[in-house]
């Protein structure tokens, strides 16, 4: 039985980097001497640009990319908290958890607006809406829908049009599209009521915004809804076979956060390459290199709706609130 | 004087220092309760907010098919955001079994009736406090109780703390100062009757030994009248030993004038020289004694004058010119001139009495050291200050003694061989000091001594 545990933890650190990623990359791998590794749910090519601003700031240290989804990225860093130096995520719940359950590094130096961090630990550096993404060809000639409700008559004016051509994530594996469903219900029936229309329709659950805006692009889907508008707009410079709609009922704005794994080895490089990134992000401060959007600058008052940075977000994160709320999406969208 | 008195410390830093220990034993009295009270209302608050946030979960509470749902509010966290950020925890337990949230957070003892806060800490070291409460759900045919906590560090709550703390601590330091400012105001205005008593006794003349008639503070009281009767005691006894010595310089000089006018008629009466001679220098020697005799009563009579001054309007001029007249006798039997000189009418409030000995005996002075055949000046004169001068023609006063010449049975070098007591200087001086005013003794350039007699 030791024998069995003895080779069992020998062996852990080999399941461990058999975890599959999204992607993974190395920057600067000719200068090997220390590499910082990022926990990331960002696509590669929307952070490339600031890890190697950071790098050529930075010399002598090489950037180990990860990315895998947001509802992953928990789990991954839980089993292994010294072996990644960054974690950066969408989901704002899940870092929220993570830095109320103790797994990041206080960085008292950097000074960041107060409504864009917690605790000192977690940073938010983008502030992204929202979306929904409608293909240009299938609204020719009719009005585009601003609003949810809109949206609603739109589908039902024609449901045999858009039967089995909608899309949305599926909250029960996305941790960022389960953030905007429980935010959408938290803000307001029409939510639900979408939902129903859509799962009505024949709704088709998606994993990730890259895919549905591809969907929406190539016409296999008309509307998508709640996708990351970041994404989105890159992807529009490009191919404008779609429209982005950001819905002026009530826009739900997510910031992207990141925060220091309190185990790391390298905890002043980590401090530094979040405050990179902070300074990279700043709408004052920063170079426009970034595709992500920038971080808003008054989100009191004028945007109310994007998410506060508090332990309230754990609340839908509670196993029966989940259970709770999964059955009743479930309900509504799968029927 | 002083410098033989033995000092222990000061009543008036002693009272200082006790006031100052006092209020700064109070400032910290006070830091200790309002820290201490301040910190019971801030733990009040976080209370109430965690059991009301215990509250909102708990109804959220019910049985749906024999499972238990629990679909709290987003507020029932959301009430637990504070300014510094702090974590917050929670666990809902089913009769003991953990259903959702954080496992460290188990009612305490065990025991699934519980309600109430108690402090805890988090696996990992953080202090927090945590709200538990529970609930009975009854089923078809389960009972379940529901007990849920919810926890949060007390990162906001010492922020509110320290800023108190520090807030008090300034409140505290201002007192403080007030206090020592205040303690040395009280120190200073305790001590002023003592000071007040101390400077009226010091300016008092060297003969006032009248008690202290001014209202003192009732704990100086006893202090007062020890020192009122030590000073009765003093004067009486100094009156007794004046009366002495008068009576004494009564009774030897009644005799001795019987013994002097049997030595003239001896004198008259026996031929051989040697007896004469020996007979004359018993008359001298009687002469001396009767004057130093007359001298002391005379001293007796002005130092029991100088205490009860009678004062009275006169005429500075007329007094003198009338002693003038009655000792011109004498200035003769020397063939010595008298020479006044006023101009006018000096006018003074005075013992009549006092003056009239006082300048006699200056007179005196002047005739004894004259030489014969010489002149004795006058001078009188109304501004600045009623003044009299006396300048004579003798050999002045020795020049290193004239400090000391006015002081009792204190005489010249010069004064060998003429008869006198060393009591006349004295005599003027203390009279003139009597009426304000002084005796000044100088030598004349050219000769001869000066006395200025000023009131």
């Amino acid at each position: 039985m030791r024998y069995i545990l003895f080779v069992i933890s020998l062996l852990w650190p080999a399941f461990i980097s058999a975890q599959t990623w999204e992607d993974q990359q190395l920057f600067n791998e000719a200068a090997p001497s220390q590499t910082l590794r990022i926990l990331s749910s960002t696509d590669t090519a929307f952070f490339s640009p600031i890890i190697e601003d950071f790098l050529e700031e930075t010399p002598g240290w090489s950037v180990e990319y990860l990315v895998t989804g947001t509802a992953d990225i928990s789990r991954v860093l839980q089993q292994d908290p010294e072996g990644y130096d960054v974690v950066i995520s969408s989901a704002m719940d899940l870092q929220v958890k993570l830095v109320n359950d103790g797994f990041a590094l206080k960085l008292a130096d950097i000074s960041h607006r107060d409504w864009a961090q917690w605790r000192q630990s977690l940073f938010a550096f983008t502030s992204e809406p929202a979306t929904i993404v409608v293909n240009r060809e299938a609204f020719e000639g009719k009005p585009i829908p601003g609003t949810r409700q809109e949206l609603i008559q739109a589908l039902r004016a024609e449901p045999d049009l858009f039967r089995g051509k909608l899309g949305t994530y599926d909250v029960r594996s996305s941790g960022v599209g389960y953030l905007f469903a429980t935010q959408d219900a938290r803000a307001s029936e029409t939510f639900w009521r979408l939902m129903e229309v859509m799962g009505g329709l024949e709704i088709r659950l998606y994993c990730c915004s890259g895919d549905m805006i591809d969907d929406v692009a190539s016409g296999d889907l008309l509307v998508a809804y709640n996708v990351l508008g970041s994404y989105a707009a890159a992807r529009q410079a490009q191919d404008n076979r779609f429209e982005i709609i950001l819905p002026s009922d009530f826009p739900t704005t997510m910031m992207r956060t990141g925060f220091v794994s309190k185990e790391t080895k390298h905890p002043a490089a980590a401090e530094g390459f979040v405050r990179h990134m902070i300074e990279a992000q700043d709408l004052a401060t920063g170079a426009k290199s970034s595709p992500l959007p920038p971080l808003g600058l008054h989100p009191d008052g004028r945007n109310p709706t994007v998410i506060a940075l508090e332990p309230a977000l754990m609340t839908y994160l509670d196993k029966l609130k989940r259970r709770t709320f999964i059955q009743e999406w479930s309900n509504a969208v799968i029927q | 004087m002083t410098e033989a008195v033995n000092v222990s410390g000061s009543l008036r830093r002693r009272m200082t220092l006790t006031l100052i220990g006092g209020a700064a034993v109070l400032a910290v009295v006070l830091y200790a309760v309002v820290r201490l009270y301040a910190a019971q209302i801030a733990q009040q608050g976080q209370d109430s907010i965690l059991a009301a946030s215990v509250t909102s979960i708990l109804d959220a509470a019910i049985l749906r098919d024999g499972t238990v749902e629990v679909d709290f509010p987003y507020a029932a966290l959301s009430m637990l955001s504070t300014a510094s950020d702090d974590r917050v925890f929670y666990a809902i337990h089913k009769n003991e079994t953990l259903l959702s949230g954080y496992e460290h957070l188990s009612p305490p003892d065990g025991t699934s009736h519980t309600s109430g806060t108690y402090l805890a800490e988090t696996p990992d070291g953080a202090l927090i406090r945590v709200a538990t409460d529970s609930r009975t759900l009854v089923g078809a045919d389960t009972r379940s109780v529901i007990t849920v906590s919810v926890a949060q560090t007390q990162e906001a709550l010492q922020v509110t703390l320290n800023g108190i703390s520090r807030n008090v601590a300034l409140f505290g330091a201002g007192f403080f100062c007030l206090s020592a400012l205040l303690s040395f105001w009280a120190s200073a205005s305790t001590i002023t009757p003592i000071r007040r008593l101390t400077s009226s006794i010091a300016r008092r003349g060297p003969q006032d030994l009248s008690p202290v008639a001014s209202p003192v503070p009732s704990e100086m009281v006893s202090l007062v009248a020890s020192l009122n009767r030590l000073m009765g005691r003093l004067d009486k006894a100094l009156a007794q030993s004046e009366d002495f010595i008068a009576e004494a310089a009564h009774r030897v000089r009644t005799p001795l004038a019987t013994v002097r006018s049997h030595a003239e008629a001896m004198l008259h009466r026996v031929d051989q020289d040697e007896n004469r001679k020996a007979l004359r220098s018993m008359v001298r020697a009687i002469d001396e004694s009767s004057r130093a005799a007359g001298q002391l009563l005379d001293h007796a009579m002005i130092t029991f004058r100088t205490d009860h001054l009678e004062r009275k309007e006169l005429d500075l001029t007329e007094l003198l010119q009338e002693l003038v007249l009655r000792l011109t006798p004498v200035a003769d039997m020397k063939d010595i001139t008298l020479h006044v000189e006023s101009k006018e009418p000096v006018l003074v409030s005075a013992d009549a009495i006092l003056l009239q000995n006082a300048i006699r005996n200056l007179i005196d002075n002047a005739l004894k050291y004259s030489p014969v055949e010489s002149d004795v000046m006058i001078h009188v004169s109304a501004r600045p200050l009623p003044t009299l001068e006396i300048r004579d023609q003798g050999a002045g006063f020795p020049q290193d003694q004239i400090a000391h010449l006015s002081s009792r049975f204190s005489r010249g070098d010069n004064a060998k061989g003429i008869i006198g007591s060393g009591l006349g200087l004295t005599i003027a001086q203390e009279v003139a000091e009597a009426h304000g005013g002084a005796l000044k003794l100088s030598n004349l350039p050219g000769g001869g001594a000066c006395v200025t007699f000023s009131l």
